[in-house]
């Protein structure tokens, strides 16, 4: 028997098919100030959160949608006093729920409470594999420490663990050691995912750039390890953007499996789509989710392959990369709906060259801008 | 690819937390949903993954779909390793 269980791939590029998964950002509050944070630079305010009962419309109306898996996200979602509650509120829906957390404010008791709730999946973050530098890039004292006790837990607990690591400058040297941390956590999967440089990671893009050359060795280590664990951990691998010849499949498509729910209700197709100028998005307040996800023109914008220009048009890969991330050609062309610069076949392709070059160019050592309120 | 784990007839396969078979009622499909994973099993890996409720061993599993679909025991048994050794390299099946 071969390919006896294959990845979901939903519906042609032609027929809308409902989401597999959303995205709820509960919150922008977040202990930790990472500078590669996807989230937006203008984060939103306590105030302007949802509040419990419309999280729960939320997520009834995402179950009804065919919505399968909800990942419970920030900032930290651990700053949201109702998440039990909404975790209850997920399971009695059936709704597959992962807790995307770094850790910070987390106590053995809350965590028993979250797997009483009917809590499906834990990701945590880890920020490097030693303690110092991890610390450092967290721009939080002990948080290194504190993130082995809550992985300890979350294993006392019974639950499936995934850590996630971001690589990049300051701990590329150490992705083969992250991914033996993982193990030592108890693991069963690991995300080794170098930075996408969107939000405060495209502000950070110089400090946080590697090199060509620590980028392949460190995506070689990393594959090396792949066989060695196999059948112990699983690797997902998210390889460095900047340095690949083609484009990733940005979402798996634009609004095509997945959705992002901001705190205050916004509904958008990823993290960063708030950046292209031109687009409306509703909030939960003004439509379903269902109407959202397939009327409203923000989510149509770049849906399917119509949409696309040359060379994605006439390209053999467009059904395979959907012509890469809009937000990424936005950010390094002025225009989301060019080519992502990323492809070699793109016409924007040096800017992509000139900016990986950061490293190789012996550029000083930028200081990071940290992720914070305004 | 993956490591190949010692498969016994009195092997049980279970499901570990995190990882359940799902109907679902929007796409009137059975989908395995995992970490971070949705993924949608061939119609013999439905019918396999139906009896890995944590009891059975791979011999009942075996001789069970046998019987269900009147064929040789022996094409079932190669189909249910094969399925239990990819999804346990995936970490989706504990062995």
């Amino acid at each position: 028997m071969n390919k006896p269980v294959t990845d979901h791939a939903p519906q042609s590029s032609t027929k809308i098919g409902a989401p597999l998964g959303l995205l709820a950002e509960l919150t922008h509050r977040c202990p930790l100030a990472c500078p590669y944070c996807s989230n937006p630079l203008d984060l939103e305010k306590v105030a302007d959160e949802l509040d419990t009962a419309v999280w729960k419309r939320v997520f009834s109306e995402a179950a009804a949608l065919g919505v399968l898996q909800v990942h419970l996200s920030g900032g930290e979602p651990l700053a949201r006093r109702d998440l039990v509650e909404l975790v209850v509120h997920c399971a009695s829906l059936g709704l597959y729920t992962n807790l995307i957390t770094s850790g910070i404010g987390l106590t053995r008791e809350r965590l028993n409470a979250l797997s009483e709730a009917g809590l499906d999946h834990v990701q945590l973050s880890i920020q490097d594999a030693e303690a110092a530098s991890a610390d450092r890039i967290a721009g939080y004292e002990g948080a290194f420490a504190r993130k082995q006790a809550v992985a300890a837990w979350v294993i006392e607990a019974g639950l499936p663990l995934t850590v996630n690591a971001v690589i990049h400058h300051a701990n590329i040297i150490r992705a083969g050691r992250m991914v033996e941390l993982a193990v030592a956590l108890g693991a069963r999967r690991v995300e080794i995912a170098h930075t996408q440089y969107y939000g405060w990671g495209l502000v950070n893009r110089e400090a946080l750039m590697p090199g060509k050359a620590e980028a392949e060795a460190a995506i070689a280590e990393v594959e090396a390890l792949r066989k060695h664990y196999a059948g112990t951990i699983v690797i997902d691998h998210v390889i460095p953007d900047y340095h690949a010849r083609y484009p990733k499949a940005c979402m798996g498509g634009w609004a095509r499996r997945t959705l992002n729910v901001t705190p205050s209700g916004k509904v958008l197709p990823c993290h960063a789509a708030e950046t292209i100028p031109g687009l409306t998005f509703l909030t939960v307040r003004d439509a379903s989710l269902a109407d959202i996800w397939f009327n409203s023109p923000a989510f149509n914008a770049f849906r399917g392959t119509d949409w696309m220009p040359e060379p994605c048009r006439s390209c053999d890969r467009k059904e395979i990369d959907f012509g890469g991330c809009r937000c990424q050609a936005l950010a390094l062309t002025g225009d989301a709906s060019r080519a992502d610069p990323v492809c070699v076949n793109a016409p924007d392709h040096e800017k992509v060259v000139a900016v990986a070059r950061f490293r190789d160019e012996g550029k000083d050592e930028t200081p990071y801008v940290y992720r914070q309120m305004k | 690819m993956g490591v190949e784990t010692k498969i016994e007839p009195t092997t049980i396969p279970r499901m570990p937390r995190g990882v359940r078979l799902k109907h679902d009622e929007t796409r009137d499909e059975w989908l395995l949903l995992a970490p971070e994973r949705v993924v949608k099993p061939n119609p013999s890996a439905i019918e396999i993954l139906k009896r890995c409720d944590g009891k059975a061993n791979v011999s009942e599993i075996v001789q069970a779909l046998a019987e269900q679909f009147s064929a040789d025991p022996a094409l079932i048994e190669r189909d249910v390793r094969a399925l239990l050794n990819e999804l346990a390299a995936k970490r989706m099946l504990d062995l």
